[in-house]
């Protein structure tokens, strides 16, 4: 079941980028999704198969939205400080704990801190993220978590725990 | 109007874009530079792609031009994580005005285990 979707997903994927119905495509599309299924299936996050239900689907639609507002948020927060003569910085590397267990939410989740205002996730240790923040507003580890992880954490739990 | 909507997102792109090379050469070490480089050039790459998509609207092009968005914002951060860890592994200071860092601090007592 899970190595079939997973094999639908690559035949579906190949489908847009050749985006051709003629039956020789089709042919080659099956082979190679069987042959990649057959060797990267066992890396094929088994949570993801959860998400095909309406309820997540609204939350993920609405992550999407959350998600781009950051981006370009975070997008203007680079432009100020780079385009600042005096270059209003204070970096540093911070610790803040997460919620999530699910591998796949965690890698949204560590996605998305990098592509958000100011952030970026270095490494991962147990419940721990390392994020390099380029401007600190507090050394209060629960505050940092607060402003940096709850933002997404709520969302992405609705979505994929 | 779709090839109007195509000027408008790749003249943002590229702004973006610039930002993110300006970033790139003033801020002063790999981390805050990789920041810049990561926001602003996926944004900046992102939103030409997506003019390249109005431009040429539902077809062969305009199809693989969405797929490289979805690409995009995939592998980017991650490869920002990568980068950014791999360095911090190999021993690179965080800059001389950075005020805390607490990735090295828990790494002295667990340099095996990590």
């Amino acid at each position: 079941m899970k190595r079939f979707l997973y094999f639908l997903i690559l035949l579906v994927i190949w489908l847009l980028l050749t985006w051709s119905l003629h039956w020789q495509d089709l042919v080659v599309g099956v082979v190679i999704a069987l042959i990649a299924q057959l060797l990267l299936g066992d890396i094929f996050p088994v949570g993801v198969v959860r998400v095909f239900n309406p309820v997540r689907f609204f939350w993920l639609f609405t992550y999407t939205w959350v998600f781009f507002f950051y981006v370009i948020k975070a997008n203007f927060d680079v432009a100020y400080r780079v385009l600042n003569l005096y270059m209003p910085i204070k970096p540093g590397i911070v610790k803040v704990r997460t919620k999530l267990q699910t591998d796949m939410a965690r890698t949204f989740l560590a996605n998305s801190i990098t592509l958000t205002p100011g952030t970026l996730s270095v490494d991962m240790v147990g419940d721990h993220l390392y994020i390099h923040w380029i401007n600190i507003v507090s050394e209060d580890p629960e505050k940092e978590t607060e402003i940096i992880v709850r933002r997404f954490e709520k969302l992405l739990e609705r979505i994929f725990e | 109007m779709s090839e109007a909507a195509g000027w408008v997102f790749i003249i943002i792109g590229i702004t973006f874009d610039l930002v993110g090379c300006i970033g790139l050469v003033r801020l002063p070490d790999i981390y805050n530079r990789l920041q810049a480089a990561t926001k602003c050039v996926t944004l900046g790459t992102c939103m030409i792609l997506l003019s390249v998509f109005f431009f040429v609207g539902l077809n062969s092009v305009g199809v693989k031009a969405l797929l490289c968005i979805w690409f995009v914002l995939i592998t980017s951060p991650t490869s920002a994580h990568a980068i950014a860890r791999a360095a911090h592994r190999s021993g690179i200071r965080l800059w001389v005005g950075s005020v805390m860092d607490k990735y090295a601090d828990d790494k002295e007592g667990t340099e095996d285990t990590a």
